[in-house]
């Protein structure tokens, strides 16, 4: 049964609405903490543990930035549960990273009630603090974005959410509303059996979403997707070869803050950062020898190679890694382009389920005999 | 100008492939010499890494030899090696790096003569394709 509770706002009173509803959510004991975008001292916004009710008031759902996929949050709040209830505040990429984070025991997502919101996509970091400074708010960006109008002031969204075709998540057990909601108002939407619970319980009980969300979200979805098509026949047009790779990673300076920034890149410690890639002199004028000359520092592409086969099946195309990059770098084609062929390969695809698991970590007796194509 | 020689990078299970290559020469079935042994105790043990490195160091082909499903000294190490098999093939595949060029094969300890004439399909099949792409554009550049 439908549950979808539509909230009125009045000018200026969209972020008082909805931390009304997580200061009911913890004041009725449904969960005894809150993690959710909040604005900070210094004007930005940053996921934040709320404890006291009262600071749900800092609350700022809808700002449009993400600046760490709150999967890699998620996991250190609960890779050891805690056994208190936490609402966590998600959008559909962080969602189908914590779950593939689930699925490698990194996350427990069985104290948490999973709230996910409807996503029109986010600034850069930078971009986003100089759009504070133009008097952004997360209110007039919804409403420019309702009416297909992301690009604000000459910003415009990062370029990973313009090809993300989920603007809604999906595995969440509530739903905060925007796409296809009427003028100043959101909804709140019960999707699990946990999260209808947890609204009933704060007297949100609602009935059916608005009509047209589903069309207008199933034209997002497919204007992201046909974008996403388009991109990606050009990456692989163009970026064909070894050395195309290694041209277009060019200004890699071998910082790794992509891989520090990837929410499923999970390993604590990176083989890259292990005496495995930590050589001698005299090696290094050995491979010099080759060819005469060695690029400094090395295995620039190797690295990235090796990223691709360690995620590309659970890679969600976030986008952190592009954003991450201090050389800006557009990674994210290179992973969405490799991640769709292997997830394709094992007809996986990250994020969708938790019950699905990752195709390495399973392995059959009869299966993929085309590898070998040999039949004994 | 002298017939172009493919360097394959070959990286055998010590229970199965290295043993049949061993049997090969014991039984005086010879192979071409573009194919350069790494033994290794299972395919399972062969990281991605070790086959991107060979490739981005020049190997025109990479072959891994592993035993036959159910035949595994470690159960299921060779199984492990075919869902990465499958996935790396993808990963290179993206970059021209063709599945031509990246096999994997099950040879028993007892089938020397099927490696040999893997050996010999192998070698035959990337002196027909040309050296592999990193190599030409290094050349070329």
């Amino acid at each position: 049964m439908a549950n979808y509770t539509k909230v009125s706002y009045k000018k200026d009173e969209l972020n008082l609405e909805i931390s009304k509803i997580f200061k009911q959510l913890m004041e009725k004991k449904v969960v005894s903490a809150v993690l959710a975008p909040s604005s900070q001292s210094s004007g930005v916004v940053r996921q934040t543990l709320i404890v006291n009710p009262i600071k749900t008031a800092q609350i700022d759902l809808f700002a449009p930035i993400i600046p760490v996929n709150s999967a890699k949050i998620a996991s250190s709040l609960t890779a050891k549960p805690s056994g208190k209830n936490i609402a966590m505040v998600m959008r559909s990429c962080e969602v189908r990273a914590a779950i593939e984070l689930a699925k490698l025991n990194q996350i427990n997502l069985d104290d948490v009630l999973l709230i996910g919101l409807d996503c029109f996509g986010r600034f850069e970091n930078t971009d986003f603090s100089k759009l504070l400074e133009q008097n952004l708010t997360s209110e007039s960006f919804i409403q420019s974005a309702q009416s297909e109008k992301v690009a604000v002031n000459g910003f415009d969204i990062v370029g990973a959410c313009k090809i993300c075709e989920y603007p809604v998540p999906d595995n969440v057990d509530i739903r905060i509303c925007v796409i296809g909601a009427d003028t100043n108002s959101f909804g709140v939407e019960g999707v699990s059996e946990k999260g209808k619970q947890a609204l009933g319980e704060i007297g949100l009980t609602g009935s059916e979403p608005p009509g047209k969300r589903k069309e207008l979200v199933e034209a997002l979805s497919k204007k992201r997707s046909d974008l996403l098509a388009q991109k990606l026949d050009e990456y692989k047009q163009t970026i064909n070869s070894i050395q195309a790779l290694e041209d277009s990673l060019a200004n890699c300076i071998n910082c790794y803050n992509c891989r520090v920034a990837c929410p499923v890149c999970y390993c604590k410690e990176c083989v890259y950062l292990t005496n495995t890639f930590r050589h001698e002199g005299e090696q290094y004028l050995g491979w010099a020898q080759r060819e005469g000359t060695l690029k400094m520092p090395t295995d620039t592409a190797f690295y990235h190679l090796t990223r691709m086969t360690h995620i590309s099946t659970f890679c969600v195309g976030c986008g952190q890694c592009t954003s991450a990059c201090p050389n800006d770098i557009e990674l994210t084609l290179a992973f969405r382009s490799v991640a769709k062929a292997s997830q394709a390969r094992f007809e996986y695809q990250a994020g969708r389920s938790l019950d699905e698991q990752q195709p390495l970590t399973l392995f059959h007796d009869d299966e993929l005999v085309e590898v070998t194509g040999q039949v004994k | 100008m002298s017939e172009f020689e493919p360097k394959i990078v070959a990286f055998f299970c010590n229970w199965c492939t290295f043993t049949a290559a061993d049997l090969a020469g014991t039984s005086r079935l010879s192979y071409p010499p573009n194919i350069n042994i790494i033994r290794v105790m299972c395919s399972g043990m062969v990281d991605p890494k070790f086959v991107i490195k060979a490739f981005l160091n020049g190997a025109d082909g990479v072959l891994i030899g592993g035993c036959w499903p159910g035949d595994c000294h470690y159960i299921n190490g060779n199984l492990k090696a075919r869902r990465r098999v499958a996935l790396l093939t993808e990963v290179l595949k993206q970059y021209g790096i063709s599945e031509d060029r990246f096999w994997l094969r099950w040879i028993a300890a007892s089938e020397g003569n099927m490696l040999q004439e893997v050996a010999k399909e192998m070698t035959e099949k990337l002196k027909a394709l040309g050296p592999s792409p990193v190599n030409v554009n290094k050349l070329a550049g």
